[in-house]
């Protein structure tokens, strides 16, 4: 691990119980979601992890439970290092808590992740679809969602296809 | 020497109305900008000077619903867009056609997924279908050419 990261990971893995793990030289803290609020702004704060580069999420669904991982991946512009933390929530309705009041362009990232995944953040100012439009039903990148709407056609089958195809009118 | 050719030395040419009404729309058709995704790019190149759609009277292409009468739907269309799709063929006024460029146009091509409609008969009545990922200029211009010959056989009780 890197020795400048090292007070970072331990001020965290002590204060909110997060687990550590590394991978290739990325270090990973597994923080619970009730403390993930307290963990951001304690990383911004002291450790000067000033940037959100990015944050999005997994569906680890059916080998794991909790089934969703949120990644946050944080930048500190001053040391150039890089830690990630991810959230494990479970559950068909999951919510959690934004982290838009420390990092503010969260906003559009949980936004994203609410439309994909159907995770909601607790207290975003502005939780619409980003991506999807607004009517739409349920959220595509979660596992359980069907990949497409019409089947493949082959020739046994293309006029059945047809028949149930909705052609529209003048 | 025929009545016709008496007329013509005169400068009148007799032809049947939907005839010459055809002949007009088929050589001022007017497509609306429409480019969604590659087949715009081969669009493109059909209009630039190396194939040139202006020798078929279709070198404007408008901007505007408004001012056009032939969409040419080049390139994959999401479900996001297909509702915005349907209000710029409501906008266009009749007579209008519409062609599907490419594979993803006609049937979803290779996106047979929730995000993309899977053809835009869907959403639009299609006169011509053009086949290729994307089809090549030719390729379009003969779609164009097949709606030409289309609109040609067209007859009087069809526009009113």
């Amino acid at each position: 691990m890197n020795e400048q990261l090292q007070p970072a990971v331990k001020a965290l893995a002590g204060r909110f119980d997060a687990s550590v793990s590394e991978f290739h030289g990325e270090t990973t803290l597994m923080v619970p979601s009730e403390q993930l609020v307290a963990a951001c702004q304690t990383l911004r704060d002291e450790f000067d992890f000033n940037l959100l580069e990015s944050e999005t999420a997994v569906d680890y669904w059916p080998q794991q439970e909790p089934r969703f991982h949120v990644v946050y991946q944080m930048y500190s512009l001053r040391g150039n290092l890089r830690l990630c933390l991810r959230v494990p929530v479970s559950g068909m309705h999951p919510s959690m808590p934004t982290i838009e009041g420390i990092y503010l362009n969260a906003n559009w990232h949980e936004r994203e992740i609410w439309d994909m995944f159907g995770i909601r953040f607790e207290g975003h100012s502005d939780l619409r679809r980003i991506l999807m439009p607004y009517d739409w039903e349920g959220h595509p990148l979660r596992k359980d969602y069907p990949l497409g709407y019409e089947e493949v056609a082959f020739t046994f089958n293309v006029d059945e296809i047809d028949q149930g195809k909705p052609y529209a009118k003048e | 020497m025929g009545i016709e050719q008496k007329t013509a030395d005169m400068g009148i040419v007799t032809m049947r109305l939907e005839q010459a009404v055809n002949w007009a729309r088929t050589n001022a058709m007017w497509p609306m900008l429409f480019g969604l995704a590659c087949c715009a790019i081969e669009m493109m190149a059909a209009q630039a000077s190396n194939f040139d759609m202006s020798r078929f009277g279709m070198e404007l292409m408008r901007a505007s619903p408004r001012q056009s009468d032939l969409m040419i739907v080049a390139g994959r269309v999401s479900r996001k867009m297909a509702p915005v799709l349907r209000r710029l063929y409501d906008q266009m006024p009749a007579p209008k056609w519409v062609i599907a460029m490419g594979d993803c146009a006609s049937c979803g091509g290779i996106f047979n997924n929730y995000a993309i409609v899977q053809g835009v008969d869907e959403v639009v009545p299609v006169d011509v279908y053009v086949a290729g990922c994307p089809p090549r200029p030719e390729a379009l211009i003969h779609g164009i050419l097949t709606l030409h010959e289309k609109v040609r056989g067209e007859n009087l009780k069809k526009w009113a």
